[in-house]
């Protein structure tokens, strides 16, 4: 697989499809491995790092899953192409940020990545657009089971899987789902909700990971701990509180019709004109646009685009994403202008209202 | 874990320096409320406690000395060499092997991460293989290959050779490849 393929094709997760997708824009599960004969991966040296790169590669290609996996060596790429795959959300900012030996291992669908020395030697991804955390759960079960039947994973009697931080012992497991919640922002619950999901400790991050703030009012959901329950519990545990912010966030949207339709249409609409016309634009405000836009379309206030579209334009105006479909390194006074350039290219003919 | 002065739990660790010492509280919210308050109350002027007094005097049962955890910080693991101390910094452990030979210490932080102490989710089947669940033996490779090094370094070749087979014995024993 070529990174080059991947800039022209769209993640499986960016489809806009499945259940809830008007608000749940992807689910994900992620496990955290190490080798039991190696030294995490904090204290490996780099020939360790090599030889575990290589081990987990030849073992991985005796296993079906192995078959539809391509693998990127992450290690040689450019930063702009190490950046175009956080962006894609296939690796990890750590990961790719990381030193030494590391790749990654992508299926055709970009549904399954398997990052090899991240912060634990293996990290399975898989990602479904849409609210489908069970689909989600039962498709890397059975690559954790694959790869465990060739790769000796490092086990506990009493901690379970052991990860090179305590946060992660156990299960490994890390269960999300990222929500597009521009009604409960707009009508400032927001910060009311995340008290609440704290309490019941599950952690809020924005669009891009641990740490990144949220853009455009995308939000994380994911389980904060990882021992002492089973993987199909916390993944129960984030499952049921997402019927809940769907239902927030539908009623907001409601409220906001209802009462201020008029403001809320006027908002919407300036948006979409900003991100038609403007001739400089950065990527944060654009995400922010995009986010009232693809509110305005679910809430049929603007026609003529459709969901994955502007699923779509999110990741491809990402600075990196940006260069590699411009096929240039630009600085960012450039990018600005470019992004500005091919949102307009983008939208071209398109109508602002529903017809 | 439980609050030091009720049976509520500890949700605020507090690690005090004073005079040189180094002390750990483990309060729930309403007893780390009332200790920092009171804290702050004596800590009016501008004078270093000299007394070691303050909010520590009471009723307050006191966690790891400076002493203890100077010994502790040195405790290093028999496989990747990683001291306790060098966790405490990076928040990375070194190698599966610190789970057991950290064992004590690191129960009280992950039942405070975690709110449990024991795993209850999948295992790994090895039914087909044979082989045991836990990875312990084959973890112990990560020993033997830094034995192997300073023999080699020691120019103690006939040593080195003893332990390689060892080595050789445990991966034959795990690697065995894939069941067919």
């Amino acid at each position: 697989m070529t990174l080059e393929s991947l800039t022209q094709a769209t993640g499986e997760w960016l489809k806009g499809t499945g259940p809830e997708s008007d608000i749940v824009m992807s689910s994900r599960v992620r496990l955290a491995r190490n080798l039991a004969q190696f030294p995490f991966v904090g204290r490996a040296t780099e020939q360790d790092r090599a030889e575990i790169e290589r081990f987990l590669r030849e073992r991985i290609a005796t296993a079906p899953v192995g078959q539809s996996l391509e693998y990127i060596d992450v290690g040689r790429l450019q930063e702009i192409d190490r950046q175009f795959l956080v962006e894609r959300q296939l690796i990890s900012r750590e990961h790719a940020e990381a030193q030494g030996a590391r790749s990654v291992a992508i299926d055709r669908l970009e549904q399954v990545s398997l990052m090899i020395n991240e912060e634990d030697h293996l990290r399975i991804q898989c990602i479904h657009s849409g609210l489908d955390l069970k689909g989600v759960w039962e498709q890397i079960r059975v690559v954790d089971d694959q790869v465990g039947q060739v790769v000796p994973y490092a086990f506990h009697e009493r901690w379970g899987y052991l990860t090179a931080c305590p946060t992660n012992v156990g299960t490994g497991i890390r269960v999300s789902v990222m929500l597009h919640l521009p009604a409960l922002v707009i009508t400032r619950q927001i910060d009311k909700v995340f008290r609440s999901l704290h309490k019941i400790s599950l952690a809020v991050r924005g669009l891009y990971g641990e740490g990144s703030q949220a853009m455009g009012d995308f939000y994380q959901i994911s389980n904060q701990t990882t021992l002492g329950r089973t993987e199909e519990e916390l993944v129960e545990q984030v499952g049921e509180v997402v019927p809940v912010l769907i239902d927030y966030e539908r009623r907001a949207r409601e409220f906001l019709v209802r009462e201020t339709e008029q403001n809320v249409h006027d908002q919407v609409s300036r948006a979409f004109g900003i991100l038609r016309t403007a001739q400089t634009i950065t990527a944060e405000e654009t995400m922010q646009l995009l986010s009232r836009v693809r509110m305005g379309v679910l809430l049929g206030l603007i026609g003529d685009v459709n969901i994955a579209d502007i699923n779509s334009l999110l990741v491809r105006t990402q600075p990196a994403h940006l260069q590699k479909l411009r096929g240039l390194e630009l600085d960012t006074k450039d990018r600005n202008i470019e992004r500005a350039r091919y949102l307009r290219q983008h939208f071209e003919g398109t109508a602002p209202t529903p017809n | 874990m439980k609050c030091q002065q009720c049976d509520k739990p500890a949700v605020f660790h507090i690690t005090e320096l004073e005079s040189g010492d180094v002390r750990e509280l483990h309060l729930c919210e309403d007893h780390a409320r009332a200790y920092l308050n009171q804290a702050e109350g004596s800590g009016g002027s501008d004078e270093p406690a000299e007394t070691g007094g303050g909010g520590l005097t009471g009723p307050l049962t006191v966690g790891q000395t400076a002493d203890e955890l100077a010994v502790l910080d040195k405790k290093a693991c028999d496989m990747c060499g990683i001291t306790f101390f060098e966790f405490r910094n990076q928040g990375r452990l070194g190698c599966p092997h610190d789970y057991d030979q950290f064992e004590k210490e690191l129960e009280p932080l992950i039942a405070n991460i975690h709110g449990a102490t024991r795993h209850t989710g999948r295992r790994p089947d090895r039914a087909v293989t044979g082989l045991p669940e836990g990875t312990e033996e084959l973890t112990s490779v990560i020993g033997l290959r830094r034995d192997m090094q300073e023999a080699i370094t020691d120019e103690a070749y006939e040593r080195a050779q003893k332990i390689r087979d060892a080595i050789r014995t445990i991966e034959a024993r795990w690697f065995s490849g894939p069941p067919a």
